[in-house]
């Protein structure tokens, strides 16, 4: 245990005040936003009284029999959940939705954010006794860069010029272009630290709080405790069991029969059941996943600002949350930052359902038989069809016809997604707003699917990455989001929020807006009251 | 007789064959490229070519349909594209987890269904007889997956009697897993002892018919015996057919109790496998329901064959 862990547990425990604790580890060295949320944790952790020991049996949606314990390979809730158990990353996406220190107890940028300084923590061991040191950092960290890696983190990755071993513990990582937001993206549940060199992911070796125990994809894997953990607060539970449930249904029933502990992705038509259950809580949270409606600014109709304009307002985005989510959604206001996101633009005015602005703007275009087609297929997501239906009708009460077309599921996303001119698709939340805003939306981003060409945009978004101040950076950021609620051809009617069940008996299993299941952390971070 | 049964095989053999070529040319014609779908965002023209290159794809389809007929001659079914396991380790637990989910029904369902049957054709027109043919036709009527979630609600939530889930694993013992697999089980039995049932209640009544009944009749042989011992052997043709269908049934059909039990068999490795464009487990599962499903078609022809002293003592 180092020594901010042993105030940590101190602080819980109630022996040492919040300002001592508060003083105490920042003369320790942490920065004063980590301190805050590690006062925060302890905190929490304390009113829950937390337990050692059991087995936490869990029901997840999101696995499949083609699953593998390469983190490369991750994309869905069962291995992201398992790959937290098993590995640390350099930097955790707090319960605040901040970078706050893992495996790196301190970073600090150079060169306008061009240039990073990790320094790593010491004394953490791996599973096979080898202690985390700058070679591991540096190989794990290239396992995702190159032209030939496989790894999901790759485009994020792409940014990374060079990544270099100080000392011992220290590594040096150059961007191609200053990133302010760069902790952040290492975040991601991709970049796991393993051994130098290591490559027999049938037998993960990480500094996790568990081992496999067994690993049936797609069916039940199983962790057990791996030996005293490195986060003295955290890792408490002996073993935890994922079942893989992908039908929405049998997850439900699992919860409430009582053979599993918690789920993810409860069912939003039925999940009063679990609000009425005296034994079962919901746990939900705003999140940053999002349903899109592309229209290709560069395409005719939709070259036409006014025929856009038209569109967002006919667009029922309440009726939208009802229709996609049963109300478990926030509203969109065609921009992608959430409300959950720290540099979430509070100051714009809520785009809202108006027939007759509508109406006014459709006239303005002058494009009384201009042909809408709405692409869709419920292969983008779950609900996809009815999205598109029900802007159909909110948009015919306006006077605009819009022809929605059904495209087959197979191969919608190869065939319909970023050829089409107006198209349904989702995007999962990402970490920081400048990497979302990255992604879709700069004009060269291969994955701009609304073709939104902005120079101005452009240069406030190369401006915000390179911005280590937090008040310029902030401004940069509220221009662009309110840039896309006024003009961009995106529409994003709503937010979906994370929706987990779990038995009474669970502690530690927190609301995160970043993921399900606690930003998939629940392994390490949940344990069983007595 | 053993002609015949030679015939039958060959009969097999060749309808076995022609099944292989669908399921290699269905795979074949699937939207989408073996490679593209591997590569996914990463194709590029380059990477494209290469993948073929190391799937061998870029040869004749004809040459590689050989390589994969003989290789699946000899247990060799390749790899999984998708993690790269042994194609055939992967399919034989899961394969094993169906046929006993299978068996487990039908040596309850069958019996059951032959005996509800006869007494149904005994008591032709009674009260039972109504009963039996209305609840039955209910069961077949409705479709298995809500069989299934109202058995959960009130077996499994409400009295808490059996799991809802059927997570079993090669290591659960005999007991256990029939407890587990109780409810996946008791749907399909539900599911399956109509058809059964009502053909066998059907076929007696048909030969009750004939005039050697009427004979038996006259000569004042109690209804049991006659039903028992001179209709039933005689209509057990058809019935033999039907419970070969329903045990086809059982394993190749039985992909929805899978989802919604959690339970994991061969079909949910099916559908997982063609999701993911994972080609050699999709043609592995697609050839070892083909050879069940005719498999057990022959052994009923076989049987009913055997039944029949005509066909077993041809002149």
């Amino acid at each position: 245990m180092n020594e901010l862990d042993y105030l940590k547990v101190q602080h819980a425990l109630g022996r040492l005040s919040r300002r001592d604790f508060i003083g105490r580890a920042i003369a320790l060295g942490a920065s004063a936003v980590a301190v805050n949320s590690l006062v925060l944790g302890a905190e929490a952790l304390a009113a829950e009284t937390a337990q050692k020991g059991g087995t936490l049996r869990l029901g997840l949606g999101g696995g499949s029999t083609t699953d593998s314990l390469n983190p490369l390979s991750w994309n869905d809730s069962v291995m992201i959940d398992v790959g937290f158990g098993l590995f640390n990353g350099l930097v955790e996406n707090s319960a605040e939705n901040r970078p706050v220190p893992e495996l790196a107890e301190k970073y600090e940028p150079k060169d306008g954010a061009k240039t990073w300084i990790f320094t790593l923590r010491k004394g953490v061991m791996f599973h096979n006794g080898k202690e985390f040191d700058a070679d591991d950092a540096v190989y794990s960290l290239n396992l995702h860069r190159g032209s030939d890696t496989k790894s999901g983190a790759a485009g994020p990755m792409k940014a990374v010029a060079d990544v270099k071993k100080l000392d011992k513990n220290q590594i040096e990582v150059t961007l191609a272009s200053g990133n302010a937001d760069f902790p952040t993206v290492l975040t991601d549940y991709h970049l796991m630290m393993v051994p130098n060199g290591f490559t027999d992911w049938a037998k993960p070796v990480g500094t996790g709080a568990f081992t496999v125990d067994r690993f049936d994809p797609g069916v039940r894997i199983a962790l057990k405790k791996a030996g005293p953990y490195w986060k003295a607060d955290r890792g408490l539970l002996d073993a935890v069991e994922y079942n893989v449930i992908n039908d929405t249904s049998a997850r439900m029933n699992a919860l409430i029969s009582g053979q599993v502990d918690a789920i993810n992705r409860a069912d939003p038509k039925t999940v009063s059941r679990i609000a009425k259950s005296p034994t079962l809580e919901i746990v939900r949270a705003a999140g940053g996943w999002y349903p899109v409606m592309a229209m290709q600014d560069d395409r005719d109709p939709y070259t036409n600002l006014d025929l856009r304009k038209a569109m967002k307002y006919a667009v029922d985005r309440e009726q939208m949350i009802k229709t996609l989510f049963s109300g478990y959604g926030t509203l969109g206001n065609d921009n992608p930052i959430p409300k959950s996101d720290p540099y979430f633009n509070s100051q714009l005015e809520q785009l809202k359902y108006d027939p007759d602005k509508a109406k006014f703007y459709f006239k303005k275009a002058g494009l009384a038989d201009a042909k809408i087609v709405l692409q869709t297929s419920d292969a983008a997501f779950n609900g996809a069809v009815d999205m598109a239906t029900l802007l159909q009708a909110t948009a015919g009460k306006a006077g605009i016809t819009v022809d929605v077309k059904k495209e087959p599921a197979d191969g919608y996303f190869d065939n319909v997604w970023l050829k089409g001119a107006f198209v349904a698709s989702y995007w999962g939340g990402r970490p920081a707003a400048t990497q979302m805003l990255d992604i879709a939306y700069q004009s060269k981003a291969p994955w701009n699917e609304s073709h939104w060409n902005s120079p101005k945009f452009d240069k406030l978004l190369t401006d915000a990455q390179g911005e280590v101040d937090e008040a310029k950076r902030k401004s940069y950021i509220w221009d662009m989001q309110a840039m896309l609620t006024d003009e961009s051809g995106t529409l994003i009617p709503c937010f979906r929020d994370w929706l987990d069940a779990k038995n009474k008996k669970v502690g530690g299993h927190t609301p995160h807006s970043g993921f399900d299941m606690d930003n998939g952390r629940i392994a390490e971070k949940a344990f069983l009251k007595a | 007789m053993i002609k015949l049964i030679a015939q039958r095989l060959a009969l097999g053999l060749m309808t076995l064959f022609a099944a292989s070529v669908l399921i290699f040319a269905g795979t074949e014609i699937l939207p989408g490229d073996l490679a593209s779908a591997i590569l996914q965002t990463n194709a590029t023209p380059e990477s494209l070519a290469a993948m073929r290159k190391e799937l061998g794809l870029d040869r004749p389809p004809t040459t590689r349909y050989v390589e994969w007929l003989s290789g699946a001659a000899h247990g060799n079914f390749g790899v999984s594209l998708a993690n790269k396991r042994d194609v055939a380790e992967e399919i034989a637990p899961r394969l094993q987890n169906t046929i006993f989910l299978a068996l487990y029904a039908a040596l309850i369902a069958v019996p059951l269904a032959v005996a509800l049957g006869l007494l149904a054709a005994v008591n032709q027109g009674g009260f039972y007889d109504r009963l039996v043919n209305v609840v039955t036709l209910m069961t077949v009527s409705v479709p298995e997956y809500f069989v299934a979630y109202i058995l959960i609600k009130y077996l499994a939530v409400q009295l808490g009697w059996f799991p809802s889930l059927a997570n079993v694993t090669p290591d659960t013992p005999l007991l256990e897993r029939m407890n587990l697999t109780f409810l996946p089980m008791l749907t399909l039995v539900l599911v399956i002892t109509g058809h059964m049932m009502r053909m066998t209640r059907a076929s007696v009544l048909s030969v009750m018919a004939s005039p050697y009944i009427e004979m038996a009749l006259l000569k004042g042989l109690p209804k049991w015996r006659i039903v028992v011992q001179h209709a039933f052997p005689n209509a057990l043709a058809p019935i033999i057919n039907v419970i070969a269908l329903d045990l086809a049934y059982l394993i190749v059909g039985v992909v929805i109790v899978e989802a919604v039990f959690v339970y994991p068999g061969l079909g949910q490795l099916m559908v997982d496998a063609v999701s993911k464009h994972d080609v050699p487990v999709v043609q592995a599962c697609g050839l070892i329901f083909a050879v069940i499903y005719i498999l057990l078609n022959m052994t009923a022809d076989i049987l009913a064959i055997m039944s029949n002293p005509r066909l077993r003592h041809p002149r």
